[in-house]
């Protein structure tokens, strides 16, 4: 007890200290929690936005001016903004509701939303359905039959890859009608490492964390076969994340990364396929822009292999929705109803290579027009696009298969990853009452 | 302590005595309570803070380990009573022979597809929702033995903690000590490598660790590094390798915090008389010599509370494993900590959390009093 006894003074030092400083810092963030208390300044309500794109500055700056514009067309509301890194949004907006001092308006990405509408950190949105009839369907966030969350544009996956490197090697150019099939995409990955000019045939994206490895990893899952949970009833995952499918897929994607064909340790920035270091890449819609400017009309996007039963991409990307404490309904569903304009949605597509938000935007814009390859995107979220399970689980079902495949990655026995994180899944609906 | 007090009062003259109004009352016994008044009063600040930020923490900790609290649910939290720590602390040897593995999984079954008959959810078995901490398996799949646990992580978890704190402890105490003894000779630009040596420690762990995830990559410094001096070797990702991950994390911590240890070292080294010196050499003693018989006994207050130090900062790592590989690869590098924050706030399982806080706490407790016994009979 003497050691604690002993430290205990410089504890109470440091402590001290801390608080201090809480109390000093308090004035300047006090402007945070505005969620349930509207404070009214030169006439205007002032109402608080979040949102996870502090280190995306295009698509932060396009918000900014949807918001200046929003200000500027009415005198009720003024929307102030406030940007978080997308790594630490999540858990800001967990502990801001445990908290109670969510604000108004903020974004969430699609598969977690029916998880924030169950925990009751979010109420449905009221939209005119003039508005929101020519979206795209993975653009509206509904849960429970009701809409929770809008967004403002899609995303899809693709392989991104140079004609030369495919016709150099005597590979069949895949359509979207007649993708790769299992044997033809490892062949190609084989004979591209064979011809040695690379250091890995693919780039499969594992420096990304997060959220990215069920959206970039459970369509390939999909494809064998499996799934992330059973969606009949969203009851259990037995079976379905520990199958034969899903071992298959699991030994197939573990032998990825023994067979050298993908780098399972890369570096954040995936600047390896520019560099000409990887002949494919694994990534979504908004990586096309760099990879188009680098190599121009060589730039080829096809769609993700057939492993077996059909290719599949994630569909729903961030959107926008309202806090359950939300006391000015009339300035977010206001806010997000004006966003929805062509010009608007028209640039977030343009500048930032999201899917156009629905055809008179696709029309609007040049990157996305018929024909163009950034429209090859478009068809294969038409085609292949399958959300992911509309559950309030998915937050653990995400985090756990993000676990397993990690593990599998660096080597683990396949099925014994895939059982742990079926029994996870599992308990964690038993515990929670099936999320009833 | 009053008798301190009283000696170390200046002596006054009478005269100025009785001018003064009276301020403390004359009878000693009077006086004794009234300083332990003045005590408490001077204590009641720090004793607040310690109940709100550390007693009620642990409380908490404590209680909410017993119910399956949740980060965000509608759900009302639930008394679940010890199947928190059960879940955590279980742990069962099994063996499955080729006569059980066909009886559960039948002719063709492998030993793997027997074992998941009797883990799985609902098979109302002692090992259901157990997975495999460590297996054996024969070559030909139909037989083998297995470590079962509650949860796996947990184990590895406590096993990194301990090789991190086990390696950590030692290298970073003595390699300080070592240090702090060439920068306490005398020779030119001694200032230099001091600030050199403690340079690390003023930066911030997450910007080190961002720093050396770049250092560690297969085309990064290290590899290179290695590669000029030894051109045969082949480069490896060392945080993608489960065999090397915690190796690299600890040397990267050495590096960050000796510089510290030097500092605390280095002042304890300048407690200790020059005479002592002197006398040693008159002695005719060699530097080894003093060193054993003037320098370490002088040190050892500063021993005590460089270990203790240490083993604390080494047992809470977490910045390191957060920033640099999550725990990764394959639960190398997890730590209970780590686990702690990944159960609570990735997963939102406050309860389960709490309950491996709370037995954090109480190892950590065990072996801060384990090292207090060792080192005060040293004392006495």
């Amino acid at each position: 007890m003497s050691i604690l006894a002993r430290n205990l003074p410089m504890a109470a030092l440091g402590v001290a200290g801390a608080l201090a400083l809480a109390a000093c810092g308090g004035g300047g963030t006090s402007a945070g929690p505005a969620g349930s208390a509207p404070a009214a300044s030169g006439g205007k309500t002032k109402v608080t936005m979040w949102t996870h794109n502090a280190g995306n500055e295009v698509e932060l700056k396009l918000v900014q001016q949807v918001t200046n514009d929003y200000n500027a067309s009415q005198d009720k509301y003024e929307i102030t903004i406030q940007a978080f890194p997308q790594e630490s949004y999540n858990d800001a907006i967990v502990s801001a509701a445990a908290s109670k001092s969510l604000p108004c308006l903020l974004d969430v990405d699609a598969p977690v939303m029916p998880s924030w509408a169950h925990a009751n950190y979010l109420q449905p949105l009221t939209i005119d359905a003039k508005l929101t009839d020519p979206l795209l369907p993975g653009i509206k966030g509904a849960y429970n039959d009701k809409l929770y969350s809008l967004g403002f544009y899609d995303a899809a996956l693709g392989i991104v890859t140079r004609k030369s490197i495919l016709t150099d090697n005597d590979i069949r150019i895949p359509t979207i009608d007649q993708p790769w099939t299992l044997e033809e995409f490892d062949a190609a990955l084989a004979k591209i490492k064979a011809s040695g000019k690379y250091d890995y045939p693919l780039d499969a994206g594992t420096g990304w964390t997060g959220e990215w490895y069920p959206y970039a990893y459970s369509p390939l899952l999909q494809s064998f076969g499996g799934d992330l949970i059973n969606r009949a009833d969203f009851s259990t995952a037995e079976g379905v994340l520990n199958g034969p499918q899903a071992v298959k897929w699991g030994e197939w994607f573990q032998g990825l990364f023994k067979n050298k064909l993908a780098n399972p340790k890369e570096s954040e920035d995936r600047t390896d396929f520019l560099q000409g270091k990887v002949a494919m890449q694994w990534n979504g819609s908004w990586a096309i822009g760099d990879a188009a400017k680098k190599f121009g009309d060589d730039i080829l996007v096809l769609p993700p292999p057939n492993l077996g039963k059909q290719p599949y991409i994630g569909a729903g990307s961030w959107q926008w929705g309202m806090s359950a404490t939300c006391q000015t309904p009339e300035a977010v569903n206001g806010w997000i109803s004006f966003g929805l304009q062509d010009k608007y949605l028209s640039a977030f597509s343009e500048q930032l290579g999201n899917l156009p938000a629905s055809a008179s935007v696709q029309a609007l814009g040049k990157k996305f027009r018929e024909g163009t390859k950034e429209s090859t995107y478009i068809e294969l979220a038409r085609k292949y696009a399958l959300i992911r399970p509309p559950t309030p689980a998915y937050p653990f079902i995400a985090k756990t298969f993000e676990k397993a495949a990690a593990d599998i990655i660096s080597g683990a026995n396949v099925q014994d990853a895939l059982n742990t994180a079926v029994d996870a899944i599992d308990k964690n609906l038993a515990e929670n009452n099936n999320y009833q | 302590m009053s008798l301190t007090h009283a000696r170390g009062r200046p002596k006054r003259s009478v005269t100025y005595m009785r001018d003064r109004p009276r301020r403390w009352p004359n009878r000693p016994a009077d006086r004794h309570k009234a300083e332990a008044r003045t005590g408490r009063l001077f204590t009641a600040p720090a004793m607040c803070l310690l109940l709100i930020f550390l007693i009620i923490p642990i409380a908490l900790a404590f209680s909410l380990g017993f119910t399956d609290a949740k980060l965000s649910s509608p759900q009302p939290t639930r008394w679940v009573g010890l199947s928190n720590f059960e879940d955590l602390l279980s742990i069962k040897p099994l063996t499955l022979d080729e006569a059980r593995v066909r009886e559960l999984a039948g002719p063709e079954g492998t030993v793997r597809t027997a074992l998941r008959s009797l883990t799985k959810n609902g098979s109302g078995t002692p090992y259901e929702g157990m997975s495999v901490l460590s297996d054996s398996v024969a070559a030909d799949g139909k037989s083998g033995s297995f470590w079962l646990a509650g949860d796996p992580l947990f184990w590895k978890s406590l096993r990194n903690t301990a090789v991190f704190a086990l390696v950590v402890v030692p290298v970073q105490g003595g390699l300080g000590l070592l240090l702090a003894l060439l920068v306490n000779s005398r020779f030119r630009g001694r200032v230099f490598f001091r600030t050199v040596f403690f340079l690390p420690v003023v930066m911030s762990m997450v910007v080190v660790s961002i720093l050396w995830a770049f250092l560690y990559e297969k085309d990064g410094l290290v590899n290179n590094a290695i590669k000029a001096v030894y051109p045969s070797w082949d480069p490896i990702a060392f945080l993608a390798d489960p065999s090397t991950a915690l190796p690299a994390i600890i040397a990267m911590s050495i590096w960050q915090a000796v510089g510290f240890h030097m500092i605390i070292w280095l002042a304890g080294l300048q407690t200790i008389p020059a005479e002592l010196y002197e006398a040693a050499k008159m002695d005719g003693a060699g530097p080894w010599r003093t060193f054993t018989s003037v320098t370490w006994p002088g040190l050892r207050h500063t021993f005590v509370f460089v270990l203790v130090t240490i083993t604390i900062a080494a047992l809470g790592m977490f910045t390191q494993v957060n920033v640099m590989t999550k725990g990764g690869p394959l639960d190398s590098t997890s730590t209970l900590v780590y686990q702690a924050f990944a159960e609570g706030y990735g997963k939102q399982r406050i309860g389960y959390a709490s309950a491996i806080s709370f037995v954090f706490f109480v190892l950590v407790l065990c072996v801060a009093l384990i090292q207090r016994r060792l080192t005060r009979e040293k004392d006495a």
